[in-house]
């Protein structure tokens, strides 16, 4: 198994808290080239590359762009997305910790490449103690002109600012996101207005990941090694973050075409003990789940699809066999259940009545009847809901259907069978 | 030319104007989609997802109410899964829905109970998970059942958008998230003036006024006393909406009827009160011009802007006039003249009020407006009350035979009728003022339009006897707000001005049947208008019996008598809980 830093290339190489240290081992030469170009000639970079947002969503970064660029409204801004409430999901956290400064450089070609005029950074609550470093970063990147007014000669101003979130899964959703940081209570709204044309402060809005902006300032130097690695559809790396029963927890970089078996049982260490693997689930809280019958395909975009299953933030949890599915189906429900915003019917009442249903399968009190209207109702929250939270609440739910259909088995049969 | 856009919905192909959403093409085709949150003076919402629907080529259901039409857009209202989602998402607000609709103020006309009926719900197949939560009810006007809430939003919006009150709002997430005032206190403590307008747009029995036709009742089957009604003018244009007569009907005389019906000793006319509120404000109006008096003077006929002033305004309430509103004059001469007149106990009178609103709830209640600790109006009820109230007498409302209102208190002027409609007040304080500041020179146009329309703001100068009175009438008290500042900060020019909480005025008051919208008030104003047209006497102080109660009792309009009986005051109201500290 190869052996790949391609993003985390920087990982230990400087001081995070001193600019010239970052300097020393290149930084800011991607910001110098990139106020040579023109933005369109950035995003078409990204679009060679292939890169889906990394937050979850799983949108063309480089059409992303220039979407953003063509919007003809004046004040556009930029926002990274730290909000990472992903269950088992921890890259973005490995990137503001280790490599603050090429955030931060990402964000200026960001605002750079879509004419911005301000960049916004939405951490969550959890992470406040990298606010110093970020803080550190603008503040020396100000000192140095890359920040501020007439930047690189450039005449164009662009400014970073930092908010913290407080603790709300669904403000990782874009337009909760952008209310939370206008001081509003932190739910969604409904689209349109896209953000692109009316997001933060009703200003044209591009926003990002973290990882999926750290990736830019690593193209715009050198993107061979990371155009050469990969599957057809699924170009360059990936960070995964593996959790739960496995050896040696962590975020890791891959290349993607890497099998999953090598993720969890090379990367990872294996699982405690030695035990079975009960399922995986990909993706965080809002991703689909899977047995070990899927440990040898690749970690790809195209794989993962032809799997129902989807890469989405790039977690991957692992659950040996000491979990019971149900149990895990339960927690998972009341992960939603406590983080729905509760504003929109069929995700506010659908994630109770799911709950209360997995509640009498774990009881063995359900009747035919339940798992029928259960079935339904898990279709009825995908279908109708406001925000991509209630879209994908039962993505795990929906999958254990398939996989495991032994645990909505008819009572009858069961209790046949004794 | 507007660009037109050609779509289908359920194979049938319409043609619609850019920008029109998939809800109202699908009206065009006669085809309702349901919709809870949906209101059509509101802002889209988007939030209780019952009108979602399926498109072709879209993996989720879209909502009609949010997605506008694009060309070549095939929609289905009708499919296996537009239909389990629908009634799923009916199921589910069932499930978290007080059930008690048998003893449900909205029984009846409740739109969560029309989507169950149109949705065949026979069976709940969810747990109940609705919760006991307390009802506010420490207020004379407002009931708020939150067990009752489907959490649509549509209160929030008429209270912040229309209103720029934002009493009420949401709080929490997730299954605990609910519509309430700040901290849950009640309503009295909050910045609400009890508009009702959050009651006109509920869609089901959270927010409602409180009952009052019970107790109405008790007094009419009480052989002591002698019960009287008094109708404001708006209600007669509004109360046939309900019978299923057009939207704005003019119902006067089937009114009069049905209230003889219900069993009112006497059925009076507010519009008779209103000549008197214009007869004393056009003189106040006079006094404080000539003698230099707090200016601009400010109606005061409506009992939110009333609460307004005094909870928002409280150091500006110099500025209202001391006249009182048509109820409460009327509801004063009812209970000394008229019942010396007619040699009744004041005590024994019980007079009742139909308005179409639940903020004279609490003015009834006012103590400055009643004689030895009485109030002067026993009980208020609504439009909607009234409706109930024929209802439950049983009568065919629109078969009934006319009939006159009663005397003395029954003669009123088409410048009574157009006080429910927005400039209604001004144009009929104008009417008289100008005679009087003019030495008897009638208005060169009695129908003075510069204050008519829905605009939020109107203003004008009138030229009166060489002076120039600059006027303005204004509606919702989001405009309110916006004069307010100005006045306060010292920027305003006007000499008088009107001010109406509701939107188009009393005829799109928070006590008018749940079916009003913008349009519907709009269509009330224009019969308002009508009756003035058709009014014999078009000036309040050309009212017989208003001349004779001058002549016999009150000597001139502005007197110290007229002072005692038809004026009152305010008071400033310490907010208990500011939050824009
Ligand atoms: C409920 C919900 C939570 C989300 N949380 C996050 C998050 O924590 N971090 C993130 O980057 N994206 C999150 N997203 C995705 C964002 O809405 C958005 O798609 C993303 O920030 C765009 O950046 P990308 O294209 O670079 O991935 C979330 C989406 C939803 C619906
Ligand atoms: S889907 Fe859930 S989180 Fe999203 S708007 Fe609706 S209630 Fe809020």
């Amino acid at each position: 198994m190869q052996n790949i830093s391609y993003l985390t290339e920087n990982f230990g190489k400087y001081d995070v808290f001193s600019i010239d240290s970052y300097i020393n081992i290149g930084g800011f030469q991607s910001l110098r080239k990139a106020v040579t170009m023109d933005g369109d000639d950035i995003a078409t970079i990204l679009s060679d590359a292939k890169i889906k947002g990394r937050g979850g969503a799983e949108y063309p970064m480089g059409r992303k762009w220039s979407q953003a660029r063509a919007v003809k409204r004046p004040h556009h801004c930029v926002v990274c997305n730290a909000d990472e409430g992903e269950t088992c999901t921890f890259k973005d956290r490995e990137l503001i910790t280790n490599d603050s400064f090429n955030l931060i450089e990402a964000m200026i070609i960001a605002g750079w490449a879509v004419n911005a005029e301000d960049g916004y950074i939405y951490m969550r609550a959890e992470y406040s103690h990298l606010r110093p470093r970020i803080l550190n970063a603008i503040k020396q990147a100000e000192d140095r002109g890359f920040l501020g007014k007439n930047i690189l000669g450039t005449n164009w101003n662009y400014k970073i600012h930092l908010y913290s979130g407080a603790g709300a899964y669904v403000c990782g959703e874009g337009t909760a996101l952008i209310r939370s940081i206008e001081g509003k209570a932190g739910r969604p709204r409904m689209k349109p207005p896209f953000m692109k044309q009316s997001g933060l402060f009703t200003r044209p809005t591009c926003i990002n990941n973290v990882e999926s902006l750290s990736l830019v300032p690593h193209l715009l130097r050198d993107s061979t090694p990371y155009l050469q690695v990969g599957t057809k559809e699924s170009t360059g790396t990936k960070l995964v973050s593996v959790g739960g029963n496995v050896n040696k927890p962590g975020v890791y970089e891959i290349a993607f075409g890497t099998t999953v078996r090598e993720i969890i049982y090379g990367l990872a260490g294996g699982i405690q003990g030695n035990r079975k693997i009960r399922l995986i689930q990909f993706g965080g809280a809002s991703g689909k789940i899977s047995d070990a019958r899927i440990l040898d395909i690749p970690y790809s975009y195209e794989a993962f699809a032809a799997n129902n299953l989807i890469i989405g933030s790039g977690s991957v949890l692992v659950i040996d066999e000491r979990t019971s599915v149900i149990d895990f189906l339960r927690y998972t429900q009341d992960f939603f259940l406590h983080e729905s915003c509760g504003q929109c019917t069929p995700c506010r009442e659908g994630n109770r009545h799911i709950r209360i249903f997995l509640e009498k399968i774990k009881n063995g009190t359900y009747t035919d009847e339940d798992i029928q209207t259960m079935k339904t109702f898990a279709k009825v929250m995908p279908m109708s809901s406001l925000c991509g939270l209630g879209e994908t609440a039962q993505n795990a739910l929906k999958s254990a259907f398939n996989i495991f259909p032994e645990v909505f088995a008819s009572r009858k049969q069961t209790e046949a069978v004794g | 030319m507007e660009e037109m856009i050609k779509l289908k919905i359920n194979g049938m192909p319409v043609e619609v104007k850019k920008g029109t959403k998939i809800l109202q093409a699908a009206q065009m085709l006669h085809i309702d989609i349901p919709h809870l949150c949906y209101h059509p003076d509101q802002r889209v919402k988007a939030r209780c997802r019952i009108c979602s629907v399926e498109v072709i080529g879209k993996k989720r259901l879209l909502a009609a109410c949010a997605t506008e039409c694009w060309d070549g857009m095939e929609v289905f209202t009708d499919t296996k899964v537009v239909r389990d989602t629908q009634r799923g998402i009916l199921q589910l607000i069932m499930a978290d829905h007080e059930e008690n609709c048998l003893t449900c103020p909205r029984n009846g006309n409740c739109v969560l109970q029309q989507l169950c009926s149109r949705f065949n719900v026979l069976r709940p197949n969810l747990t109940h998970v609705s919760e006991a939560i307390p009802v506010k009810t420490t207020n004379p006007s407002l009931v708020h059942d939150p067990e009752k809430c489907v959490k649509c939003g549509r209160c929030i919006r008429v209270c912040k958008d229309v209103q720029g009150i934002e009493a009420i709002g949401f709080a929490g997430r997730s299954t605990g998230l609910k519509v309430t005032t700040p901290y849950g206190e009640e309503f009295n403590k909050t910045d609400c003036v009890l508009c009702g307008q959050c009651t006109v747009v509920c869609p089901v029995g959270a927010l409602v006024e409180k009952d009052d036709t019970n107790r109405v009742l008790e007094a009419v089957f009480n052989p002591h006393k002698v019960v009287i009604v008094q109708t404001a003018p708006s209600v007669r244009v509004a109360l046939g909406d309900a019978f299923g007569l057009p939207d704005g009907s003019i119902v006067t005389k089937k009114m009069v009827s049905a209230l003889r019906m219900i069993g009112f000793d006497k059925v009076f006319d507010t519009n008779y009160g209103a000549d008197l509120t214009i007869t004393e404000e056009a003189e106040e109006l006079i006094d404080r011009l000539k003698n230099n008096k707090k200016m601009p003077m400010t109606t005061s006929c409506c009992p939110a802007w009333v609460n307004f002033m005094e909870k928002h305004y409280p150091d500006e309430i110099a500025h209202l006039s001391s006249t009182k509103s048509p109820m409460s004059i009327f509801s004063a001469v009812a209970k000394t003249q008229y019942a010396k007149q007619e040699n009744i106990a004041p005590e024994n009178i019980f007079s009742v009020a139909i308005m179409p609103c639940i903020a004279k709830k609490y003015e009834a209640k006012r103590p400055e407006l009643g004689r030895g600790g009485i109030a002067d109006t026993d009980a208020v009820i609504t439009t909607r009350g009234l409706i109930k109230l024929i209802k439950y007498i049983g009568i065919d409302f629109c078969n009934l035979p006319e009939s006159e209102f009663d005397n003395p208190m029954g003669e009123s002027t088409g410048a009574g009728a157009i006080f429910g409609a927005t400039g209604g007040v001004m144009e009929a304080a104008l009417r008289t003022a100008y005679e009087w500041m003019t030495g008897g020179k009638p208005m060169p146009t009695l129908e003075y339009l510069p204050v008519r329309g829905f605009d939020g703001i109107k203003e004008a100068q009138v030229e009166i006897a060489g002076h120039t009175l600059k006027i303005a009438v204004v509606h919702t008290l989001k405009n309110a707000a916006f004069i307010m500042d100005k006045i306060r900060s010292g920027q305003c020019e006007y000499d008088f001005i009107e001010v109406m909480a509701c939107p188009g005025g009393c005829v799109g008051g928070g006590g008018q049947p749940v079916t009003t919208t913008f349009a519907v008030t709009k269509k009330r104003m224009k019969a308002l208008y009508m009756i003035d047209r058709n009014s014999k006497l078009r000036k309040s102080h050309e009212n017989p019996y208003l001349k004779k109660l001058y002549a016999e009792f009150l000597e001139k309009p502005g007197s110290e008598k007229a002072h005692q009986l038809l004026h009152t005051h305010y008071h400033a109201r310490e907010k208990e809980f500011d939050f824009s500290k």
